[in-house]
């Protein structure tokens, strides 16, 4: 093995000892044990709760925490710290982060895809049951999307289901059209036009915006006009906690491209050196993948 | 900033561990992590174990004794989630920490302040979730498989902590296994390929993989819950369409991956040991590697066998059946290696290998109570029996336990520079060895004639059995208590190890100097001849 080969070998740089990861800690334990605060008075109807403030606490320090941690991996970067193989480190990292999120969307998929297949009919006593025939529903008539839930007292079910053309088509084209805007972009950064990054990045920032915007118009129409609510049964909880969960990656997502725009203002960011952007653009491209299979399953074939 | 980073950037590699306390808690370096990881792992060893004992000590006579009934499901519940998420786990992330960089010839771990972090999340997560026992309405009292809608709907207010405490340990967790998988693809010696890697390195990769594929799931799940408690969704609510064995089929989804993420990793310890101690090469390197990616997958399309009473329709309970039983083959395959190395092998018997052994047979009970418990039609008899205890706790205890007792004593003096006390290792091997089997055989015995898990209370004919186990469960429990003077002792003194440490080990970790110096490897070894044992 020659030295020239092994060179990439030779720099792997371990950084020293950093407050960095205990401030995190300490940040991400107060922001949870804040939240678990102010949902359990809450449900228990208290008039105030402190978690409120403590979840502000937490909030914050992870916030600066996670601000300093990114500026410092930013300026090591800078600095020429990292070698190819450090950088490869990254790559992967992002890869099976992402892999992470798909599974945390497979186990809300899967809840759906249950309920759907097999779920409601089993509780109406049809289908292809096992052993224990025991019906509890008498006058359950399983339906999909499902209006008419089995205790209508417990949860009132929803009035119409959300269609979708209108808003969710909008959405769609938003999201579809900002994925080929950000590959513009990077575009841009691998022919060194700077000009092109910026305006393209902007641009795919704003069809972000739009599509949260337009997500939250949604679900006031789904509140006001089709009485479809996270407490309308299986059809509203489906709802909205597949296209919450998608909508708070969106909006993570959002974050994330609006740093690179800044970044890019900024004038970082070269044809060999952007992996910053590119994991950004990785993230989004799996979010709007998710809503393409969101926008079949739980529009297009689920209304 | 940039002040910081001149310093960094300077004392890279070159400076020891800094002074103090704040050594630990500031640290980014592999080996410091693993030492946190593994005390945490014991100190919440201590702290199940201390629950289990008061479990037993109830249980040693019929009839009311100790404890309220409610107390007693708050134990177990926090016994089992301690011992899972706090115990075995945390054990197995501590020594690959320790183990996998030395044995690629890598200077640290991938990302090393995400490590660290991975680390201290834990620490508050554990306190969070210990703390329930002091909150209004007591701790969560479900089981650890918190099924809905006892969970949900039945679930005391800490409920809600718990399911944040499950979210961090889950995120620890997979901020760990992306570590772990980037090191060991990245960071090899130049030169070394994967079919040369330590078995250990192996298991861990695959475990690794285990990891992100499903703690994501089970924070799905844990959210549902959050979500059915306090938003009024009806995820498993049948009144609202939902369905309660929904509950069940995602959290065996996450929940039978995880229990082969505790044993891959003791397959790859006694895959180290033994063959050091047989004086051979392991028996069927390449084997063991398709046999642990096997069960990896396996392990995805078998969930359902842990719930064969909810009424599943037929085809179901036949297909996840025999899935279950084609399990039994890549765990032969590593059985069979294990005996076929030890065969005609020069063999001695120091602790580190009587744990191994112990581990081939006891872990292989428990591995055959297992298929015991797949077939469908017999579960219905065995569900919810101390049959399904003692088959669990033999593939837990003598299984991953043992297993990481074992690589304590293999690899302490590599980590200490000291060598512990033979007489004393062995006679906390045998104290535990019989300790073990007098708590859960006799478990067996009172699972098939019909004794429900999770009572409180039980009919007098199982009285002396139980009597028996709980003898052995005090056995056991102060059995560690001596392990840990034992690891201490070694820690401050003892005969002083060589580099080699053992006469027939083999590995990267062999050719450094005992105690491993704070930084190994900054430049990767050039001669790899001794990588793989």
């Amino acid at each position: 093995m020659s030295e020239a080969t092994n060179e990439a070998y030779e720099t792997y740089y371990v950084p020293s000892d950093s407050k960095l990861p205990i401030m995190a800690s300490i940040g991400i334990f107060l922001t949870v044990f804040g939240i678990g605060n102010v949902l359990n008075d809450m449900t228990a109807g208290a008039e105030h709760s402190i978690g409120g403030w403590i979840l502000m606490v937490g909030g914050l320090l992870m916030g600066t925490t996670m601000f300093i941690w990114f500026s410092t991996v930013i300026k090591e970067n800078h600095a020429k710290m990292y070698s190819q193989q450090m950088n490869r480190s990254f790559v992967w990292g992002m890869g099976w982060f992402i892999f992470s999120e798909v599974m945390f969307f497979a186990a809300f998929f899967g809840a759906l895809f249950y309920v759907r297949v097999f779920g409601i009919d089993w509780i109406a006593g049809l289908g292809n049951r096992g052993p224990a025939d025991v019906v509890y529903f008498e006058n359950f008539v399983p339906a999909w999307p499902l209006l008419n839930t089995p205790n209508p007292e417990l949860f009132p079910g929803a009035d119409k289901p959300m269609g979708w053309f209108g808003l969710p088509l909008v959405n769609t084209i938003l999201l579809v059209s900002s994925s080929v805007t950000l590959t513009i972009a990077h575009h841009g950064i691998k022919e060194g036009n700077r000009k092109k990054l910026i305006t393209w990045l902007g641009i795919t920032v704003a069809l972000a915006v739009a599509f949260l915007v337009c997500q939250v118009l949604e679900y006031q129409e789904a509140y006001s006009h089709l009485g479809l609510t996270l407490n309308a049964g299986i059809y509203g909880t489906t709802f909205f906690l597949l296209t919450g969960f998608h909508g708070a990656h969106v909006t993570l997502g959002t974050f994330m491209l609006a740093v690179m725009l800044g970044r890019a203002i900024k004038g970082h960011f070269s044809d060999d050196d952007c992996f910053g952007f590119e994991a950004a653009a990785w993230y989004w491209h799996f979010v709007d993948v998710v809503w393409i299979i969101l926008f079949f399953v739980v529009y297009v074939f689920g209304s | 900033m940039s002040a910081v980073i001149e310093e960094n950037h300077h004392d890279d590699h070159h400076h020891g561990p800094a002074k103090g306390i704040m050594r630990w808690v500031y640290t980014t370096n592999h080996k410091d992590i693993g030492t946190l990881y593994l005390w945490l792992s014991f100190a919440m060893f201590l702290l199940g174990g201390a629950f289990a004992l008061v479990i037993r000590a109830e249980l040693f006579q019929p009839g009311l004794q100790i404890v309220e009934p409610e107390f007693f499901n708050q134990l177990i519940t926090l016994h089992g989630l301690i011992m899972v998420f706090g115990a075995v786990m945390p054990a197995f992330v501590g020594l690959a920490n320790w183990l996998v960089p030395m044995m690629i010839g890598a200077p640290d771990m991938a990302l090393p302040r995400m490590n660290n972090y991975s680390f201290w999340i834990l620490p508050f997560a554990f306190a969070m979730l210990s703390s329930t026992l002091f909150m209004e309405g007591g701790a969560p009292n479900f089981g650890w498989t918190f099924y809905a809608p006892l969970s949900t709907d039945f679930g005391p207010p800490s409920t809600t902590y718990f399911i944040f405490a499950v979210h961090l340990m889950g995120i620890s967790s997979i901020m760990g296994s992306i570590n772990i998988i980037v090191t060991i693809l990245n960071l090899r010696a130049p030169g070394m390929t994967l079919m040369q890697m330590p078995l250990f390195v192996w298991t861990w990769l695959i475990t690794a993989y285990l990891l992100i594929a499903v703690m994501p799931v089970l924070a799905g799940v844990v959210t549902m819950m959050l979500m059915d408690i306090h938003f009024g969704t009806a995820f498993f609510n049948a009144g609202g369409g939902g369905d309660p064995v929904l509950f069940q089929h995602i959290f065996w989804f996450f929940g039978h991956p995880e229990v082969y993420i505790m044993i891959l990793p003791a397959f790859g310890v006694v895959s180290a040991i033994i063959p050091t101690f047989a004086r051979k090469r392991l028996f069927g390197y390449s084997s063991m590697v398709y046999a642990t990616a096997s069960i990896a997958f396996l392990s995805f399309i078998v969930w359902a066998h842990h719930m064969f009473t909810v009424n599943m329709p037929l085809a179901g309970m036949l297909y996840f059946m025999y899935a279950t039983m084609l399990i039994a083959i890549p765990t032969g395959v590593k059985v069979f290696n294990w005996v076929a190395t030890m065969w005609q092998g020069s063999m001695t018997f120091e602790t580190p290998m009587l744990f191994a052994i112990a581990f081939v047979v006891l872990f292989t009970i428990g591995g055959l109570s297992g298929l015991m418990l797949a077939i469908a039609p017999a579960d219905f008899q065995y569900h919810d029996t101390y049959f399904v205890v003692a088959h669990f706790h033999y593939v837990l205890v003598p299984g991953s336990v043992f297993s990481i007792m074992a690589a304590v004593y293999y690899w302490l003096p590599k980590w200490t520079g000291n060598m512990y006390d033979e007489t004393l290792g062995k006679t906390h091997f045998w104290l535990s060895f019989v300790g073990i089997n007098i708590l859960f055989f006799p478990q067996h015995f009172v699972g098939l004639a019909g004794m429900p898990r999770r009572i409180p209370d039980y009919a007098l004919q199982f009285a002396d059995y139980n009597m028996v186990s709980t003898v052995g469960a005090f056995l056991f429990g102060f059995s560690q208590i001596f392990f840990l003077f034992i690891v201490i002792k070694t820690i401050r003194g003892g005969k002083k190890a060589t580099s080699r440490v053992w006469e027939g080990a083999h590995g990267l970790e062999w050719t450094i100097p005992s105690p491993a110096p704070y930084h190994t490897f900054t430049t990767p070894p050039k001669d790899l001849t001794e990588a793989h044992g």
